[in-house]
Parts: C-alpha cells; structure tokens; sequence
C-alpha cells in the first residue's frame, strides 16, 4: 500500500483505518454495540440440469477445475485449514492458478502454516495480490515487512464465518482438501489416510462460494458417509495421489508440557474451577491443545473423579485427553471444532457422542446465539495481557505477527475466561501496561493465571467472592506486575512500532479492533 | 602506559548460548591496550532490555576495573543478576579483576532459619543452572539447595561459585530455606568465600567422614562471618555417603551445636560398598537406620537421600512412606513433582494428629489432677507415647496444619 491511509480512532481508543483494501471499514464500536441490518449474502441460484445427473462431478485435475470454475485476474480463492502443516492442497491450487497465468488474486485460508511460505513467491510474482487470514512464521514476517501489496485482515474463526455470511468477503472459488469424498462433493474428514477429523472451517466456504471444489486422496463411491460438506454444494471433485502429509496434519500423541512452571499455572487453573464453584455437576468447558491447557485438562479431570462431577459437554480442539474423559463417563459430549490427534481423530469417527461443529454453531456472532456463550469456562493463551485484562495473542510484544486469532476472541464469550500464561518468558514481562496489539477487550477477560498467583478482574465481584478464603493465590494485576518488572530488571522498552498500517484485527462483528503496523 | 593487570590477560569466555538455552548468556572478552571497552550484543530480547543489558555489561566491567577490552556478548534472556555473574566469570578467567566483585542489587534476607525448622523437602538446583532459580520457590519445597558439587562440571566451578552467590544475593526464595551444597574439601573453602557474605541458611557438607572436617568447615564459616560483620545463623548438615562416614555419624553429628540435621548419600555409599542402589533400599536399611539413630541421640534431625527416578511416583511414594516410617524427617527432590508427594508421606495425618491432640489433652488434665498416670478412655498411655504426641502436635503446628 503506498498511498496514505486514513486512520480512526476506535471505541477502544485505537488507530485504525478508514479504508481496507479499498472497503470502508467500521471502527469497532464497543463489545456489543454494533447493530447490523442488511440481509446474509448468497451464491447465484444453480439448477440441477447444469449438473450430471448420475452425479459425477469429477474432472482431470485442479487447473481444468479452476478453469471451469472461470478463474480470472483478481479472483478470491479460499481454503480451510484442518490439514495444518500437513496441507498439501492450499499451494496445488495456487501454483494450478499461477499456471493458468491470472493475476492478482486474494488468498483467503482459514488460516496459512509455515510450510505455506512458497505464497511468498506467488505473491511476489504477482499472482497472489494479498492474504486475508491467520498469517505467522514466514508469511508473517513478509506482512509485517510491509511487502505485502493489500493489508492483512486476520478474523477469528467466527469472525471468518461473520465475514462471509455477511458478505465482507465474497468467495470465488473454494477449494476444499477432503480426506474422504465421493463424485457428487459429499466431503468428510473423519477418514482416509489423510484423516484430520471435523471440516467444520470449510463449510462457510461450501455455502456461500460462487464455486466449489472438492479436492480428495480418498475418493468413495456415493453415498460418503458421514458426509460434514454437502455435494449439493459442490461444482468439481478431483482426486489427487496425496492432499497432506498425515505426520503433519496430526500429532501422533499430544504431549502435556513437562514444564514444572507451566505444570504449576495448569493446576492453579484447575484449582480456581473447583474452588470458584465453577467446576460442578453439569458443567461445560473449553480448553486448547496447547501445553499448558492440556494440563489444565488433566488436573481438572483427576479433580471432577475426585468429587464425582461429570460435564454434560466440553469443547474442543480435541486430544486423546478429552477423548479419555469421554470414554470414563466424565463427560456427555465433545463438540468438537478442529482435531487435533489420532486418539481425537478415531473418537469422531467412531463414537456418536464426538460430534464435529463449525464456527457457525460455536462462534458466529452475527447468528441467532452460538455455543461460546454457553460454556461455563475456557481456557486460553496470550502473548500478553494489560492492567485492565485486555489480551493479545496475534503480535509478539515487538510487534511481529505470531499466531491468527483462531477461536480465541469467540471464546471470550464464555462464563469465565481464564488466561493462563506465564508472567514472563525469556525475560519478556506477559503483564503489561498496554497490550501491544489489542486482540480481546479486558472486560471480557476475567482471571489471569500465572506462575506467581492468580489475577481476577475487579469487574467479577462475584469470583474475588467465590474465591475468597481459599488458599488460591490471589493477587492484584498491577502486584504480578510489579514483581515480575523487579525480576526481569525494570519494564520493557517499547518497540517502536512505524505508522504504516500493513493489517488490521477485526472483532467478532466485523469491526476493525486494531492495527498492525509495519516494522521498521 | 599498559596497566600491569591487563598486560598479562588472556582471553575468556563465560556462560552457555545457543538454541536449547534459556536464561542464560555466553561472554567473549577480550581484553585489549587500548580503545575503550568495544561490547556488542545478540538477544532475543533486544527490542525490549537491549539498552539495559549493554549498560549493565559496561558498568560490571568497569566495576571489575577493565577499560580496554572487545567483549561479545550473546545473551538468551538472561536475568540481570546472570548476566552480572557470566561477565564478572569471564573477566575472572582473563585473569583481570583480582579480588573484585560484581554485586547485583539485593532482595530483603529472610528471617533467620530455625535450628529445628521444618525440613521435609529440599529441591536440588544446578548451580550452573540459572534458569531453574527464580521460580523454584514457587513449588513450595521447604528448602531449596543452590548445587555446587556433583551436578557441577569440573570446569565450571568457577562460575557456578560466582552464579550461585549472585542468586543468593538477588533471588527471592520465598519461604524456601537457601541451602548451599559445596564441594568436597579443599575445594569447598574457595565456595565458602564466595557464599558466605550473602547469608545462606545452611551449608551441606559433602563426603563427610570425619569431625575434623566439620570444623575445618566451622571455622572457615566464623571467620567469614565475623569479616563480613554477619550476625545469623548458619547451619550445617554433614552428608555421610560412606562407610567409614557412617561409622562416625554420631561423632559427626556432635561436632557443633551448628550442626542441624544429618543426612545421607545412597550412590556414594552404596558404591562404596560394592552394591546395587534398588529402589527398595534394602541395601542401605543398616546405614539408614544408624544414621537415623546417631541424629537422634545427638539431638538434631535425620534427612533422608533422594529418590533420583522422577517418572516414578509410585515408588518415591513408597520410599517416602518408608523413609518416615524409618524416622527420617525429609529427603531430597530432584523434581519439582516429588515435592507434593513427599510433603504429603512426611506430614502428619489427620487421624494421627486427632489422636496426638486428645494424648496431650489427657496428659494435661492428668497433670491438672496431679495424677500419675495418663489414661485415654480405658487405656493408660506410657510416658514415651506422650511426648511422641506432643512431638507430633508441634510439627504439625510447625506446618501450618494446626492453627494455634
């Protein structure tokens, strides 16, 4: 972007811009304050006699697909992101594009890993005009750079869904990775050797595209059963020797960090459930797979045998340690969002009370409720959090892009939100006086777990009271702080962070939250 | 002119860097006739402590009176208080900086430690291990021991000495006892010079066999007090990991009121014996016993080995249990896990300590009555039950289980 952009100020005191990519944008408003009216976006009315009725829809390969879809210069083509590092599909269909020769095109993941970096190439070739989505690693790097021709736009995963439903983001062409599909387009992850689990990040794309693609190792003959994407909604299938490499897509076993320390904030996190009443007959919660939240998981469940208190669902990212608590009875369900291991991998294809969901029945803000909202407790990372308990987790405290939003700003939408990190890593303070970039407002974020002790904010009256008289480790914010700065040897310098917007964080509504500026 | 200290310096190097580590930095000097002091930095923190860290290398070498050298250094988010340690190393081993120290600022010392303090756990740390020290407290071990002996490489005494002083001085323990383990003598001397100004809580004495060398240690600590005006105490705990040792450990036990606790060395001892350490112990059932015996008879307490498998729980489970049931009053961790386990084979139980409470009761009202004989319900209670429940009682207020 080398013309100026005009900058806002947001309802959260943020410089944003005016115009993204050439779309007004909104300034985020508030928590809850912006009201929308208009209508959901739709694809074109198809009929059925466009369409084989024998129901075979596949063709040679990936670039006849694109072309019958009617690729062109400027086009938005998207992908879902269950295959992880694994993914092979994502850059088959950029490279099949780049040979047809277009230009210009916005790349639209549900999120981009590192082994995604060749995008670099096509973007410097011109073919890939910019990337709406989690970007990090080597991606992150070049966007941050400023090299990147439009701005990044990073959503949470309900955010993404908000985008598209409400026709923010108007996709082209879908190109779906499927483990298992048949002629027709029923698509499914549950199995075939590149097996990841749910689908659920590409449904979006199955409804609302104007063309999709579906892309499999594991073609069966109809009826695919289960079948997550739907065929009625599919326009090519084309079968592939390999869409991903299955060591990549998921982690033989989960493992729980070793990390005495982050061992010790996993157990406080459990501690603050059982002792704020939070962890009772019933209950629901959500955790990560990340190291610290898969011990958190563990600890919980030796606590729920402990009292004998059994959840009637939890969330996942699932993991073998989830699936375990399904099988012992401590819990009735898994919704589970993305899959993260073989244990998770085997479960949802075999046991009905492991239900795959998409972000549009768990995070869709601009839906009739979502089943964030309805889960009693998450646990969550962050790269750092301030004084006043708001969070970031997309930038380093230097202003790198590290991580996509994934679910975590939905999440926040939980009955307690709890972030466990450490107080500090490599001698980098997490509590800090002013996030770095505004990802999650603090008044969404309630308890903050750390090595040292456990921050509630003051605004959860009623948690400093369900707490209070245990022997939890209970402190003020600003009292963590202060320890960790005498530590670490006094607060942080600030990075100097430029003025030239190269991203922009939305919140879950579509409003433009913050910024992320180009290092200099 | 050359100032004749730097003319004869070699170049050194200090510290570790590199991918795997963490909270640490390497030094490179390289001292010089002239030009000032050239430092250049690499860290992974720079954006934020990178001005800091170049400032407080400049002022630690100017402290140790080195003006003219290149210096290098690569740090991997050290704490001040080792970055101070790595520098003052390096410029050690060029030999400049005789007789100097870099002192980082110092925490508030803790209270005083009582002679019969609570020492169920003691959490070993590397004393060349910065990255363990600033949050060990936070496992709530009763003690933790800062290790210049066995978990120390020969050529890394030297820092290790000078790390584990700084980490005394600027790291707050918490409620943890600051225990030190030095090296064998002579070589534990040189540790003693280097610790004994910041006040550790108590001194463990490796491979001991002999009074003597209780005393040798003594002495050296006295002298040091008295020159650096300290006015607290600092105990010692003598550990037997011999045969000989073992034969002596009542003659070790006795050698000073400073002596606090005994304890035991199982790899030593068993090797020394020429058989296999299980984890059962069998082998070692006489050695233990006897030290638990000779601790008793000299008054002080008896501190169990460690259990040096950190995966198995239940078997450190076991040998604690065990390890109580012998009369040891604590032993060792390796881990931060094994404290909980420890802590909860060396704690009273409740039952135990309901029981304990009404035996007091009873022998109070007794003395009240001024009868001669203690009875619960229809049972008469022996005098020696009685102060093993009075003993109980205390312990049991000693860590927090009872509140008065």
């Amino acid at each position: 972007m080398s013309d100026r952009t005009e900058l806002v100020q947001n309802a959260a005191k943020r410089m944003v811009p005016a115009m993204v990519n050439g779309r007004p944008q909104i300034p985020y408003l508030g928590v809850a304050n912006y009201q929308p009216r208009a209508r959901k976006a739709a694809p074109p009315v198809r009929t059925s006699k466009d369409y084989p009725e024998n129901g075979e829809k596949r063709v040679a390969d990936l670039e006849t697909a694109l072309r019958n879809c009617g690729l062109r210069d400027g086009m938005v083509i998207s992908n879902h992101h269950h295959l992880r590092d694994g993914d092979r599909v994502a850059l088959l269909a950029l490279e099949a594009a780049a040979k047809i020769g277009v230009k210009d095109l916005m790349w639209f993941p549900s999120a981009s890993f590192p082994s995604q970096k060749p995008a670099i190439d096509l973007m410097q070739s011109g073919v890939i005009h910019h990337i709406e989505g989690s970007m990090n690693g080597p991606l992150g790097d070049y966007c941050t750079q400023g090299k990147m021709r439009g701005m990044g736009i990073l959503r949470s995963h309900g955010g993404r869904w908000q985008a598209i439903q409400d026709g923010e983001v108007h996709i082209d062409i879908a190109v779906i990775a499927a483990p298992t599909a048949d002629a027709f387009g029923n698509a499914d992850g549950s199995h075939g050797m590149s097996a990841c689990g749910s689908l659920g990040f590409a449904l979006a794309d199955s409804i609302y595209a104007d063309h999709v693609i579906v892309v499999t190792d594991n073609l069966v003959p109809f009826p695919c059963i289960p079948w997550q994407i739907q065929g009625n909604n599919v326009d090519y299938v084309v079968e592939v020797e390999s869409i991903g490499d299955p060591a990549k897509i998921v982690s033989g076993t989960t493992q729980i960090t070793r990390s005495p320390d982050r061992l010790r904030i996993a157990e406080l996190v459990a501690k603050f459930l059982r002792a704020a009443g939070i962890m009772r007959n019933g209950f629901s919660f959500q955790a990560g797979a990340g190291g610290i939240a898969l011990a958190f998981v563990d600890y919980l469940r030796r606590m729920m045998k402990e009292d004998g208190v059994k959840a009637r669902f939890v969330r996942g990212g699932s993991t073998r340690y989830l699936v375990e608590m399904l099988q012992e009875g401590l819990t009735d369900y898994i919704l589970d969002g993305q899959t993260f291991d073989l244990d998770a991998v085997k479960s949802i294809a075999s046991d009905p009370r492991h239900v795959p969901t998409s972000p549009f029945t768990s995070y869709n803000y601009h839906g009739k409720g979502n089943f964030a909202s309805m889960v009693d407790a998450v646990v969550l990372g962050a790269t750092e959090v301030d004084v006043n308990f708001n969070g970031n987790v997309v930038t380093h405290s230097d202003g790198r892009l590290l991580h996509g939003i994934g679910g975590w700003q939905n999440c926040l939408a939980a009955g307690c939100t709890i972030l466990a990190v450490p107080s500090f890593r490599d001698r980098i303070p997490v509590i800090v006086d002013e996030v770095t970039t505004l990802t999650g407002p603090g008044e969404l974020i309630d308890v903050v777990v750390t090595e040292r002790g456990i921050a509630i904010n003051p605004q959860r009256q009623d948690l400093l009271d369900a707490v209070k008289g245990s022997a939890l480790p209970i402190r003020p914010i600003h009292d963590i702080k202060g320890e960790v700065e005498r530590i670490c040897g006094g607060k942080p310098a600030r990075p100097k962070l430029g003025n030239h917007p190269v991203a922009v964080v939305k919140w879950v509504d579509g409003t433009v939250l913050d910024t992320i500026w180009q290092l200099s | 002119m050359t100032p004749l200290n730097e003319a004869k310096a070699n170049s050194a190097e200090a510290g570790h860097s590199g991918k795997d580590v963490r909270s640490d930095v390497h030094v490179a000097l390289e001292p010089r006739d002239r030009g000032g002091l050239a430092i250049t930095l690499e860290s992974r923190v720079k954006p934020y402590y990178g001005d800091s860290i170049l400032a407080q290398s400049r002022q630690v070498l100017e402290s140790l009176g080195v003006k003219h050298a290149r210096v290098q250094v690569h740090d991997e988010g050290a704490l001040p208080f080792v970055i101070s340690a790595r520098i003052e190393t390096a410029v050690k081993r060029a030999g400049l900086g005789d007789g100097q120290k870099a002192l980082p600022d110092s925490v508030a010392l803790p209270e005083r430690s009582p002679r019969d303090r609570v020492r169920r756990s003691r959490l070993y740390l590397p004393g060349s291990e910065p990255k363990y020290f600033i949050n060990a407290s936070l496992h709530g071990p009763d003690a933790i021991i800062l290790d210049l002996e066995d978990s120390v490489h020969h050529g890394e005494k030297d820092a290790a000495r000078i790390l584990v002083r700084n980490a005394l001085r600027a790291v707050d323990f918490g409620a943890c006892e600051r225990m030190v383990r030095i090296n064998q003598l002579p070589m534990g001397l040189e540790d003693l010079a280097e610790i004994i100004p910041e006040a550790p809580d108590l001194v463990l004495i490796p491979k001991t066999e002999h009074s003597l060398q209780v005393t040798e240690v003594e002495r050296m600590i006295s002298e040091l007090m008295a020159r650096h005006h300290l006015n607290r105490p600092i105990w010692l705990m003598p550990i037997v990991e011999s045969a000989l040792g073992i034969e002596s450990a009542f003659a070790i036990a006795t050698t000073s009121p400073n002596v606090a606790a005994l304890t035991i060395g199982l790899e030593d001892y068993t090797a020394d014996i020429g058989v296999a350490k299980t984890a059962e112990g069998r082998e070692s059932l006489y050695a233990r016993a006897r030290l638990v015996n000779a601790a008793t008879a000299a008054g002080i307490q008896a501190i169990d080995s460690v259990f040096g498998d950190a995966g198995d729980v239940d078997g450190l489970r076991h040998w604690a249990e065990n390890s109580r049931a012998l009369g040891f009053e604590g032993m060792g961790c390796i881990h931060p896990s094994q404290i909980p386990i420890i802590h909860a084979a060396f704690t009273p139980s409740l039952a135990e300590i309901d029981r304990a409470l009404k035996i007091v009761a009873a022998s109070e009202e007794a003395q009240q009555r001024g009868l001669a004989v203690v009875s619960l319900g229809s049972k008469m209670i022996d005098p020696p039950v009685v102060e093993r429940a009075q003993k109980l009682v205390q312990r049991a207020r000693q860590i927090g289980m009872l509140s008065c």
